[in-house]
């Protein structure tokens, strides 16, 4: 049995194609269902996110399988097989194993580490299990790819650090100020960034905001958005020391705010430390604030460092985890490959036979005067009761041959009997969400 | 037996030092249980040793250099400990639990007799006097752990770098929390070691205070603390001036405990 995905991400086509050949969440039932209706697809899955779409399906004829689902990707959605096809590609065997789990553990996205990709396979693989188009290959595979992803998290940094600058102003207001759930931000100016990092020091549990905007007008609006305070910007000085995080971004030309007032501040604050961020050019703090004990003044420049120096440690832990990878592939490999007729039915009538063998053994040894000719009779008596035994699911192995019956039969026949020992790991069973 | 504990316990704050040293420079879960579970194996191990000891002796091991220290590390591991588990701050363990180590590996390499007992120590009063300076001292120990971390953390944020010693410590304002903490712990454990010690003067000596050496000096390091405690309290010292004058009280401990000795006891 072979795993074959087709499909197309953002390394491999625009926007513009993606968002042809995407799939809605709303009605996934129907191409699913279409989709094993394709000839010799045996289980199918469909995930499409913004990113990418892909199809992971299981047949035993790999070339007219990612052809026929190329195809089909193609005519579901009324497009020219020619608009597309430049865009697919199409992975079997161990590049197929590789690649979904490459993309569970968000090696393949567009930012290394971002932690959605996981989640929206688990939704994917949900609606395929809710319709019954996986089988027991993709079950076990796309448990096998969530534990992957699981232990390429824990296992490595890769999505322990921030990798936009509004994050990363988060993240270090948290070394600084520590728990942030008490603390109050103040926006000074408006703009995108200064927005945006409101809305993370929100998120991460900031206690209020002020706004404060030469228009007095936009600054109430925005303080309504936030749920925050609006104050006049002619005034904003006597304010600051209530704030413990201030994002400045104005259009000013000068800086409006400078060592002298700071020290003022601090004192007010009874020397509480607090965490000034410039995103304005030209500046709008004087850099000589950084100088004022307990403040803290960064520049752009610096959240884009860290930025910088975080996506570099992301590539770092992306070999570690690409190392996790290749062991778990072999391991799964391994499972997928006992999965065949042949191998099963030897590796089945093996057991019968050291079974037979033993147990005539330790007749005939305890027996003492044996007629002549017994041992030969017995010996094929007991093949002929073990051919008899194993004639009826041999011969249901071979004719189920085709369809997903068939593995469901290995399967079991390995577990039933003790076949060779299955990697059988019990955690990956439990889906989350 | 109690040697036997004592090796053990030199061997499990060895270990648990170099997993903690190793925390530093590496992320891990598991690291950083091993290293909390050796040291309080090792904790648990000095904790035995110690009370081996007393119940040998009939007294509480303070009466020389190298009991003194043991007891020292012994109560600093304890005052560590219940810090990390109340705050969840593992790279203090890679400043102090070297120092402690250090201090046992000095400890036992003093080779002093155990001395005969003078009457004018058995007073439960003096041991009630050095238990509490002895958990002051940790707490102040501590302080100056702390004290340091948070220089180096500031002096990272001040200069912009933002490297992998900075990803680890904890943030600024924990650190001021963690000293302040310290303090307020610290600070009456020592005033009442001090007034337990001057009854004790009174018992031994027929005077509350002495002027000597050791008291002068215990006296000096209430003033710093009692400085850095109003300060904090009514101008609102802290940060970088609060975690100086831990440093400074610390170092003043150290200087008092190893140089200082007792004219009563000496």
């Amino acid at each position: 049995m072979n795993i074959i995905v087709v499909g197309l991400s953002h390394k491999t086509a625009p926007v513009e194609i993606r968002e042809k050949v995407a799939f809605s969440p709303n009605q996934i039932e129907k191409p699913l269902h279409e989709l094993l209706n394709l000839d010799g697809i045996i289980e199918g899955v469909i995930v499409s996110t913004c990113n990418r779409v892909e199809i992971y399906g299981t047949t035993r004829d790999i070339a007219g399988g990612i052809a026929r689902i190329k195809r089909f990707m193609a005519e579901y959605h009324n497009l020219a097989f020619e608009t597309i096809e430049p865009h697919l590609y199409g992975y079997h065997a161990e590049a197929a194993i590789r690649h979904v789990f490459r993309v569970a553990s968000s090696l393949d996205s567009m930012v290394v580490g971002e932690p959605q990709i996981l989640g929206q396979i688990k939704t994917s693989y949900g609606y395929a299990a809710e319709f019954k188009s996986s089988g027991i290959i993709l079950n076990r595979f796309l448990h096998k790819a969530f534990s992957v992803a699981k232990r390429v998290r824990t296992e490595t940094k890769i999505a322990s650090s921030a990798v936009s600058v509004a994050f990363a102003a988060v993240e270090l207001a948290k070394k600084i100020l520590g728990d942030l759930s008490d603390k109050t931000v103040m926006l000074i100016g408006a703009g995108e960034m200064c927005e945006l990092a409101a809305k993370h020091f929100l998120n991460s549990g900031a206690k209020g905001v002020m706004v404060t905007n030469r228009t007095f007008e936009r600054a109430e609006r925005l303080a309504d958005e936030f749920g925050g305070e609006a104050v006049h910007f002619e005034s904003f000085l006597e304010h600051l020391h209530r704030a413990d995080i201030v994002l400045s971004s104005t259009g000013a030309p000068h800086c409006i705010i400078g060592p002298k007032d700071a020290e003022e501040i601090v004192k007010k604050r009874r020397f509480k430390p607090i965490f000034f961020i410039d995103i304005a050019v030209p500046r709008d703090i004087d850099p000589k604030v950084d100088d004022v004990e307990n403040a803290y003044l960064f520049t752009v420049d610096h959240l884009q460092e860290i930025v910088q120096a975080n996506l570099a440690q992301r590539t770092l832990e992306a070999e570690k985890a690409e190392e996790i990878i290749n062991q778990e592939i072999g391991q799964f490999y391994k499972w997928l490959s006992t999965l065949e007729v042949t191998p099963t039915i030897v590796a089945l009538r093996n057991r019968f036979d050291e079974i037979r063998k033993a147990e005539l053994d330790k007749t005939i040894s305890g027996w003492k005067d044996l007629p002549q000719d017994a041992e030969k009779r017995l010996e094929s008596l007991t093949v002929a009761m073990m051919n008899k035994l194993l004639h009826a699911p041999t011969s249901a192995l071979k004719q189920s041959g085709q369809g997903g019956r068939v593995d469901l039969y290995i399967d079991a026949l390995r577990q039933l009997f003790e076949l060779e020992s299955l990697q059988r790991d019990d955690e990956e069973l439990e889906l989350e969400e | 037996m109690t040697h036997l504990f004592f090796v053990l316990t030199v061997a499990l704050y060895g270990c648990a030092t170099v997993a903690y040293l190793a925390c530093l420079a590496r992320t891990s879960p598991i690291l950083t249980r091993w290293a909390t579970n050796l040291l309080a194996a090792g904790f648990a191990a000095h904790l035995l040793s110690t009370i081996h000891l007393a119940n040998k002796m009939k007294y509480l091991p303070l009466t020389n250099m190298q009991e003194s220290l043991s007891f020292f590390s012994l109560t600093i591991i304890g005052a560590f400990i219940f810090f990390e588990r109340k705050y969840k701050v593992t790279t203090l363990g890679s400043f102090i639990v070297p120092l402690a180590l250090m201090m046992l590996i000095a400890s036992s390499s003093l080779h002093e007799q155990a001395r005969q007992l003078s009457p004018v120590l058995q007073s439960n009063w003096f041991w009630f006097h050095a238990l509490l300076a002895f958990c002051s001292y940790a707490c102040f120990t501590i302080a100056a752990g702390v004290g340091v971390m948070y220089l180096i953390q500031r002096y990272f944020l001040k200069k912009k770098q933002f490297g992998a010693l900075f990803q680890k410590l904890p943030s600024l304002e924990t650190m001021d929390e963690i000293s302040y903490r310290c303090l307020t712990f610290g600070f009456p454990l020592l005033t009442i070691a001090i007034i337990s010690g001057s009854i004790w003067s009174e018992k031994a000596v027929g005077s509350y205070w002495v002027w000597d050496r050791k008291q002068t000096w215990s006296l000096v390091i209430w003033l710093i603390y009692a400085a850095l405690l109003h300060g904090r309290l009514t101008i609102g010292w802290r940060g970088k001036r609060a975690a100086i004058l831990s440093i400074i009280g610390f170092i003043v401990v150290l200087f008092t405990f190893l140089g200082m000795k007792h004219s009563i006891t000496w």
